[in-house]
């Protein structure tokens, strides 16, 4: 077995491509969650932000307006979700699941035309001087636009949720929507508000598969990218800095077993394949084995509808 | 101002109108849906739910499908059922499918070629077997450590499509295949294949057993203690606990049974249609029998009846497929909608609508 061919900074590089789309997909799930709904439409938006996002890529040329396409399809499939748990009180785990299963479908047959098409190319923001140091330059400083916005997504939405007004009202309205309520806030739309932006999160995540990760569209690519973002969520305890920890813990072992099944190490591609799911399974374990801890993180209000009697 | 009045009581009513507002909502949508797709709405929808009956060249085939299909959505519903009426949310039955494809075929694949009647129920008590293993790892890990079912056993369907490849790859790949990933036909020995038992509408004998298990998860649901306490633990877990409901039990129950029965729906699916294992014999019965179980109202009788339906979906959607072209996806989202369009009509069944003056 020859090891050398893993170069340690090559492989820092892919890893952090290959956390991306989870990471943009859970920081919008997280402030989902932290309002208090749990959408588990995840997977269903991210593809059509996968589709949305190169579909509009290849027809404009731009990749920037392929991403904003594909946040407002993940945005528009979210709002669906919120009309359906805020308004007509139904149940946020079919709910999601129905957003999922219609995702995925609606993806396919909207993709129908753009399989094997290349799309245009996203550019890369390489930091003068910086991105030419050794090590260090490739790691931190000659990436994609999008994984430095991933990192201060995460950035403001820890700022958004601790240190603003804003965050402390949505935290309530996640912690007990009743007494949110009777100090005046508006339940419904704080959480619709909180709905969208996961959406545009998670379209967003889906078009950095299609147009940055991969780069190419392809039915059901997202392959659980969305339920694991959901476990990341999980596993950060609902703490925004954590998620990065999850997602290129994630990252690094696609990459890692990508990388031995390219030098075949004599263990079949598809066990290998199978990791990234069983590590997720681990982490899920690890993080809920300690209930008093999971309990006093999860918002209290998760997954509960509100319906103002008066 | 037009707002939602709680009920005092849930409309029995509306628990069986709903079904069927959602599936007319559902045709008006899909026909627009086609009718984007620059088709002419009115004959799609007839292709997809006329047709498999009544066209004269395909009608025959068609009908005979009905039951090949749902016949596993059945099954498969019918365990998930119970299991969401009790809160647990086992949405990986799709993995369970195929594990108990692998671990019955696999033990066909054993004894093979094996002459007698001893084989195939062997076989299918393998796969319930293998598909009820399968579902027990989120179990056990809900009951042990409190990890989220939905996101374990979701993980566990990808794990389980790669053990499906790493095997029709690896050890049971035909040793007569010319290197094809496929295992041996069970449908070209007898003593593996399963037996048809009404031709023209395709009535295997899974389907035979999927009839079985609906009217025993009837009784069970409606007329034993242990029915009561998985639909007393769903609807009030707190009220469950002091009534002296052990919840880890129910979680393992109803988890094993919606795994045992997805196996058996898998072992069924390479024993007749599929006819041996292969990387693509999952077509997703496992994700659809989701959908089936909430248009059923999470009841055995009302499963069948949406399991038939939704059988009659991807027959049509076939037919529109090979008449107009309409790509197979669209059946998917077809689905989809109605799911979706059924979880909001639902809000009448708990709530009204009344006018009310805007008091302030």
């Amino acid at each position: 077995m020859d090891f050398s061919a893993l170069n340690p900074v090559s492989l820092m590089v892919s890893l952090m491509i290959a956390a991306t789309p989870i990471l943009l997909a859970a920081i919008g799930e997280l402030v989902v969650e932290k309002s208090g709904v749990l959408n588990l439409g995840v997977e269903g938006m991210m593809i059509i932000g996968a589709i949305a996002g190169f579909a509009i890529s290849v027809e404009t040329g731009n990749p920037w307006v392929g991403m904003l396409a594909a946040m407002v399809a993940g945005a528009v499939l979210a709002l669906i979700f919120g009309f359906m748990t805020q308004y007509l009180m139904s149940n946020q785990v079919a709910t999601g699941l129905a957003l999922t299963l219609f995702g995925l479908g609606m993806a396919a047959l909207l993709g129908q035309s753009y399989g094997g098409m290349k799309p245009p190319r996203t550019p890369r923001l390489d930091i003068p001087v910086l991105s030419d140091l050794p090590v260090v330059g490739p790691i931190l400083f000659s990436h994609d636009v999008m994984i430095y916005m991933s990192i201060a997504l995460v950035a403001g939405v820890w700022y958004f949720l601790n240190r603003t007004r804003g965050g402390l009202v949505l935290r309530a309205v996640g912690e007990n929507h009743d007494a949110a309520h009777s100090l005046g806030y508006n339940v419904v739309m704080i959480r619709l508000a909180a709905i969208a932006f996961g959406g545009a999160c998670a379209g967003l995540g889906g078009a950095y598969l299609s147009l940055v990760r991969v780069p190419q569209w392809t039915e059901g690519m997202t392959a659980g990218a969305g339920w694991i973002a959901l476990a990341i969520v999980v596993f950060a305890s609902w703490k925004p800095w954590r998620l990065i920890l999850g997602a290129y813990l994630f990252g690094g072992v696609t990459i890692l077993q990508l990388n031995l099944q390219a030098m075949g190490i004599g263990i079949s591609a598809a066990y290998l394949s199978m990791t990234p799911y069983l590590i997720t399974i681990i982490v899920m374990v690890i993080i809920s084995a300690d209930r008093r801890r999971a309990s006093m993180n999860a918002p209290a209000s998760l997954g509960r509808n509100f319906h103002a009697s008066h | 101002m037009l707002r939602l009045e709680p009920r005092r009581q849930p409309s029995k009513t509306m628990r069986w109108l709903t079904p069927i507002l959602a599936v007319a909502i559902t045709m008006v949508m899909g026909g627009v849906l086609f009718a984007a797709m620059g088709q002419n709405p009115f004959a799609a929808i007839k292709i997809i739910f006329l047709d498999p009956f009544f066209h004269e060249t395909f009608g025959p085939y068609s009908r005979s499908q009905l039951l090949v299909k749902a016949g596993p959505l059945i099954l498969i519903a019918t365990g998930l059922s119970i299991g969401f009426r009790a809160g647990v949310w086992n949405i990986g039955a799709e993995g369970q499918f195929v594990m108990g494809a692998i671990a019955g075929g696999a033990v066909g694949l054993a004894l093979y070629p094996a002459d007698g009647i001893w084989v195939l129920p062997l076989m299918t008590i393998a796969g319930a077997l293998g598909g009820m293993a399968w579902a027990m790892i989120p179990a056990f890990l809900k009951i042990k450590f409190n990890t989220n079912e939905i996101l374990v056993s979701l993980m566990l369907v990808y794990v389980a499509y790669n053990f499906l490849a790493a095997m029709v790859t690896g050890p049971l790949k035909s040793p007569d295949g010319f290197g094809f990933p496929e295992s041996r036909s069970f449908t070209a020995v007898d003593s593996t294949s399963l037996p048809m038992v009404y031709e023209p509408l395709g009535m295997h004998a899974g389907v035979l057993v999927a009839i079985g298990v609906v009217i025993a998860a009837y009784v069970m649901m409606e007329r034993h203690l242990l029915g009561f306490q998985i639909r007393l633990t769903g609807e009030s877990p707190r009220a469950a606990r002091f009534a002296g409901v052990n919840p880890a039990l129910i979680v393992a129950v109803t988890l094993g049974i919606s795994g045992a029965l997805a196996g058996m729906a898998g072992l069924f699916e390479v024993t007749g249609p599929a006819g041996k294992l292969t990387t693509n014999f999952p077509v997703g019965y496992g994700f659809t029998a989701i959908i089936v179980a909430f248009l059923g109202r999470l009841n055995p009788i009302g499963i069948v009846l949406a399991g038939l339906l939704m059988a009659l979906t991807y027959i049509g959607g076939e037919l529109a497929q090979l008449s107009l072209g309409i790509p197979a996806a669209a059946i998917n989202v077809f689905q989809g909608m109605m799911l979706f369009f059924l979880l909001a009509v639902d809000v009448f069944v708990n709530y009204r609508l009344v006018w009310k003056k805007e008091v302030k």
